[in-house]
């Protein structure tokens, strides 16, 4: 029974920004989707963590949580603003309106709202905090701490949020040429994938990679990591809805279904190659499918959503070849699995969107009879989405690696990056290990 | 005294206490340790890159004994470990200079 509560009529909105007519049942369900996105970030950090080697796992842990509350503050700041205000000009970038959230509570330009505008704030807050934390598997074992917190900070404010702006904000360029994004295939899944790209081939590779093994050194931290991903993606993708109604639930459908397909595309392929079926496919596998709906959710019927994860576990599997023909050390793959996978889920809402799914569809998929209308505005949206994110993270990385510098010593990478950057040890499991003397 | 060092498959570690038990061997030291003899590796599939793991997991066992226990205790740890198959390890037997009890301070065979 939901209950319409008036907010007061807001002085200081912008012209474009509608009234807020608060839902209750709305509001609880983007709450609850809410603290489901703030847990991803944590799962992701342990899906990342049990791939590195023992020596690296704290410090892998520590850039997640690093990026929650960095992120937390540029997106206060000043990211919710250049994401959501009034365009500032040609649907590039958001205006300085909103910067330190003021005004933030009246209302968001150009949305329809039935939740209280500080929920939407906070709910993509934490898809910018995420954004973030996903480049942190491309870099893996080899970033200075604070390089890595300075890097971080300028990326969520001058690569995230325009790629946010385009996409999200009804004035982006993006979503006036009319690309359907559900929940970040672009924004997310594609910006932190490209960007990772640059990243490493600014950074260079891990020592001794592809020479030495750098084999995972606890994979049921990952497959953990990979459970609180899925449960949490539920909230990213029908959360994204920002209502509790049958979009909401057709989202949450397609997401699972996805997660499945792409377990079962990723290890099928697996045991055909290779002879096994592994945990970390499955675990890789469920990631590639979740990413690939996430920009298709809310457009898809239950099938396609399944064959869209089949065909994500599959090629992801495959993309990961790709950093060993082209020798970049995308260290925990986040180039095959987030961007590729994004790609294919960005291109798949062109076959298969349907309107009796979500009304926003006005052409519907390729595979509908909607012909290739909707295909090309996706083509355009991963176009412009990759070359921005990757030009833009090159730049930003060039620079700072050659003024603070973005790489540890030598020594300190052969040493760890646990007790190089963070002074601590993850696994203390022998008695002798822990001999010695506190210096209080 | 000789110190009587065994690389086994770790799972053979505990039938060779049982049987070096009646040998009048009541103590010895066991480790973790990796190596590689004839025995090859193993390999592993991570996101469908393989990689060949040379060093397999083993235990060390180091048993102290008197000169003329030595034999017998060898004897019994090759009967015991052995699968016939490659991996099943080594043994060896090395001179000991001296031995003391840190409890009681009991020098040579007593220590033992």
């Amino acid at each position: 029974m939901p209950v319409l509560l008036h907010v007061v009529a807001p002085v200081l909105a912008a012209a474009s920004t509608p009234p807020v007519h608060v839902d209750t049942g709305d509001t609880a369900w983007v709450l609850v989707c809410t603290a489901l996105v703030l847990l991803m970030t944590p799962g992701l950090a342990f899906f990342y963590a049990g791939m590195v080697r023992s020596k690296h796992v704290l410090a892998m842990i520590m850039q997640s949580f690093a990026c929650i509350a960095i992120v937390s503050v540029t997106w206060v700041l000043v990211g919710y603003s250049l994401a959501f205000d009034d365009d500032a000009g040609g649907g590039l970038v958001g205006g300085l309106h909103l910067v330190g959230l003021a005004h933030a509570s009246v209302g968001v330009p150009g949305i329809d709202l039935t939740i209280p505008p500080l929920v939407f704030v906070l709910f993509q807050h934490l898809f910018a905090v995420l954004t973030a934390a996903l480049l942190t598997g491309a870099t893996a074992d080899r970033m200075r701490f604070e390089s890595f917190v300075v890097l971080v900070a300028v990326w969520s404010v001058v690569v995230y949020a325009p790629v946010a702006h385009w996409a999200f904000s009804p004035d982006g360029w993006l979503h006036r040429l009319g690309l359907l994004d559900f929940a970040g295939g672009t924004v997310v899944e594609m910006c932190s994938g490209a960007s990772a790209l640059a990243l490493v081939l600014v950074l260079g590779p891990r020592r001794g990679w592809p020479r030495e093994m750098m084999a995972p050194h606890n994979l049921p931290l990952t497959l953990l990591g990979a459970g609180l991903l899925w449960v949490g993606w539920i909230g990213f993708n029908a959360g994204s809805a920002l209502t509790a109604g049958t979009l909401a639930a057709s989202a949450a459908l397609a997401t699972h279904l996805s997660g499945v397909g792409g377990m079962i595309g990723w290890l099928a392929l697996e045991r055909r190659l290779t002879g096994k079926a592994t945990t970390l496919g499955a675990a890789s596998g469920a990631v590639a499918g979740l990413v690939a709906i996430t920009p298709a959710a809310g457009y898809l019927q239950p099938l396609p959503a399944l064959a869209v994860g089949v065909v994500a576990g599959a090629v992801c599997l495959f993309a990961i070849r790709l950093k060993f023909r082209f020798r970049y050390d995308d260290s925990l793959d986040v180039v095959a699995v987030h961007y590729v996978g994004g790609v294919v889920g960005t291109l798949c809402v062109g076959l298969f969107a349907a309107t009796v799914v979500n009304p926003a569809v006005t052409h519907q998929g390729l595979f509908l009879g909607g012909g290739v209308e909707q295909l090309g505005k996706q083509l355009v949206g991963v176009l412009a989405t990759s070359a921005f994110a990757f030009a833009a993270t090159y730049v930003l990385a060039r620079v700072l690696h050659a003024t603070i510098g973005l790489r540890v010593t030598a020594d300190h990478e052969h040493a760890g990056l646990d007790t190089s950057q963070h002074a601590e040890t993850a696994y203390e499991l022998t008695t002798t290990s822990t001999i010695g003397r506190s210096h209080g | 005294m000789r110190l009587v060092t065994a690389i086994l498959r770790p799972h053979a570690v505990d039938d060779v206490r049982a049987a070096l038990e009646p040998l009048g061997v009541h103590g010895m030291t066991v480790s973790d340790v990796h190596g590689y003899g004839r025995q090859g590796g193993h390999t592993e599939v991570y996101r469908g890159a393989e990689y060949q793991v040379d060093l397999v997991p083993k235990a060390r066992v180091e048993v102290l004994v008197d000169d003329d226990a030595a034999d017998a205790v060898v004897r019994a740890v090759v009967e015991t470990a052995r699968t016939g198959r490659i991996g099943d390890g080594k043994v060896w037997v090395q001179p000991v200079e001296s031995v003391v009890r840190v409890r009681t301070g009991e020098p040579g065979t007593a220590a033992l």
